[in-house]
């Protein structure tokens, strides 16, 4: 099977986050990380690779920094890897990022794309499903489980309050994966020499643009949200505020 | 063209879906603020009495999208029954909740009409003449005003809890119902689901829990749980955690709040270095009193806390689980 994993860079979670002067978009001078289902689209990749062998490609879109994520993935063990290397790519809307992956891809021939189910960052949800529906391919979101039949595949998708449902599909197809559906590996000390030779194609902005469109979305703002609750903040020593937190808890939430 | 706002309400097997009424407030206060009248369509097979259903609450009419093709849910279906629905009417705006059915179809539904969808937003606002939809981004630390900057329909999904389905206007005279039907032809259809179904038996209710102690990646390692654990059996509550703790496999899955597991509304909802990503928030937010511990003075979940302590979680506990057995004692 090849597979194709869209991964993308996002802030580290715990990243202290600044807006830019203009309130449209944070400040970058922070530290970036792999967004989290992304890394499980990967493991997932690896782990049907090794199980039906194939190729596991991974492609990013972002300026030089995001190659960070790329070669991680290529220390695991994706084969080789795509990068759209361009900063316009950070303030792409779904629906471009994946007309340019779908361009930056066309004259490739993929069994399964994974994407993560959403993006730390923007948090639309959306690619995956966009891009299947560029490339013409059937797609599952929120996907716990991938088994391989003789015709196709058989998923399984997540649904909310604990429900799950299988689906039978024909590849090729689509399939945005979820956080926790397997145990994530770790580079190891040989995969991380072997990924320095490992081919990594970057894509220019130019090569994709005439797939691009305008974006059909605008953040005209970004803010700090405002506060719906008159937090109480509790301070001083632990011991200290341990004593006001049980005061509360008995006095005012009467729970003691 | 028909100016119109549009709420597409969700149904699964024949009964729908509670968030639908928080959508449709939502689409009664937009058409109020806009002055466009607010139309509802429900698409299914067999459904025109839950068409019916809809029209009992404040709305000029009511769509029932009909398909055999639409039963059981795909999103083939879906988008191809909803895109002849809309390419005909031609809503201006078309409302849906954010739940993961929704996600599956509507990218795909607006992909095929050249069109966008704002997705998982928590309100709106009016700029003069121009809509703005808020969404949460970079898991809640900050709120965006987004805008449509391309043709109608525009499509936009709300955040469960964005708004109060109890507060949904009714009528008293019921409004049309009509049926739409929709062709679809078979090979549209490529996925084949199978049932429905719950994994194992949940072990635990948390929704029935009156104190909930809840954990998240600030925990650092699995051994650590044991004094969320404690401070739990203090207080006589649950132990529970966001996604992350159970994806590690250091709680069970049914220990799991968010979006992917329990909706909870306890008495008292003790978060432990959880940083509020929306995912978990939408599944406690509707707790009476939340207390949240957090080295992060930023963490998100500290918006939504009645009571906020900024510090080492490790340090806080201990002192804390004294205090309260101290205080049980004494009672």
């Amino acid at each position: 099977m090849k597979i194709l994993v869209c991964m993308k860079q996002v802030p580290q979670k715990d990243a202290p986050l600044k807006l830019n002067e203009a309130g449209t978009w944070i400040r970058e001078d922070v530290s970036y990380e792999v967004n989290e289902p992304d890394a499980y689209a990967l493991e997932e990749a690896l782990r049907q690779k090794e199980k039906h062998s194939g190729e596991v490609v991974v492609i990013s879109a972002g300026p030089a920094r995001s190659q960070q994520v790329l070669r991680e993935a290529l220390a695991k063990g994706a084969d080789r890897a795509i990068h759209l290397e361009d900063n316009a790519f950070v303030g792409l809307g779904a629906f471009n990022t994946a007309r340019a992956f779908a361009a930056a891809i066309k004259d490739e021939k993929f069994d399964l794309i994974f994407t993560g189910l959403q993006s730390d960052d923007y948090g639309y949800a959306q690619t995956g499903v966009i891009l299947a529906e560029l490339l013409g391919w059937p797609h599952a979101t929120i996907i716990m489980q991938i088994e391989k039949g003789d015709s196709g595949i058989k998923v399984k998708r997540e649904l909310e309050a604990g429900y799950f449902q299988f689906v039978d599909m024909p590849l090729p197809a689509v399939l945005t994966i979820q956080s926790g559906i397997n145990k994530l590996r770790y580079a190891t000390l040989i995969g991380i020499k072997q990924a320095k030779n490992k081919p990594l194609r970057k894509v220019a902005l130019a090569e994709v643009q005439s797939a691009l469109g305008g974006n059909l979305q605008k953040i005209e703002r970004l803010y700090v949200p405002h506060k719906t609750k008159n937090t109480q903040f509790l301070e001083g020593p632990p011991a200290e505020i341990a004593k006001k937190l049980a005061e509360k808890l008995r006095n005012e939430v009467r729970v003691l | 063209m028909a100016d119109t706002i549009l709420v597409v309400v969700e149904q699964r097997e024949g009964k729908l879906n509670r968030v639908s009424w928080e959508t449709l407030t939502a689409g009664q206060a937009l058409a109020a603020e806009t002055g466009l009248p607010l139309e509802a369509a429900v698409a299914g097979s067999g459904v025109e009495k839950l068409a019916k259903e809809v029209a009992g609450k404040k709305v000029g009419k009511v769509y029932s999208i009909e398909s055999t093709g639409l039963e059981p849910y795909t999103p083939d279906a879906f988008a191809a029954g909803l895109k002849q629905f809309l390419e005909s009417r031609q809503p201006k705006l078309v409302l849906m909740p954010h739940t993961y059915q929704v996600r599956d179809f509507v990218p795909k539904l607006a992909t095929a009409m050249g069109r966008t969808v704002i997705s998982d937003c928590i309100g709106y606002k009016k700029d003069g003449e121009k809509l703005l939809f808020t969404r949460q981004m970079f898991q809640g630390k900050f709120a965006a005003d987004v805008s449509f900057t391309g043709d109608p329909p525009w499509f936009v999904t709300f955040q469960n809890g964005a708004f109060r389905g109890d507060k949904v206007e009714a009528t008293a005279s019921a409004a049309p119902v009509e049926t739409v039907n929709v062709e679809i032809a078979e090979n549209t259809i490529r996925n084949k689901p199978h049932e429905v179904f719950k994994e194992a038996k949940q072990a635990v209710d948390l929704t029935q829990a009156e104190i909930i102690v809840a954990v998240g990646r600030g925990i650092k390692e699995q051994k650590n749980i044991e004094i969320a654990k404690q401070l739990a059996e203090a207080l006589g509550g649950e132990i529970a955690a966001s996604r992350p703790i159970c994806d590690s496999g250091w709680l069970p899955m049914d220990r799991q709040i968010g979006s992917s597991g329990q909706t909870v509304a306890p008495k008292l909802y003790l978060a432990l270095g959880i940083s509020g990503a929306i995912q978990h928030i939408v599944g406690m937010k509707g707790a009476r009193t939340i207390i949240a511990v957090n080295k992060d003075s930023e963490a998100p979940i500290f918006e939504i806390a009645d009571y906020a302590i900024v510090g080492n979680l490790f340090e806080i506990v201990p002192p804390l689980i004294g205090e309260v057995k101290k205080a049980k004692a004494g009672s």
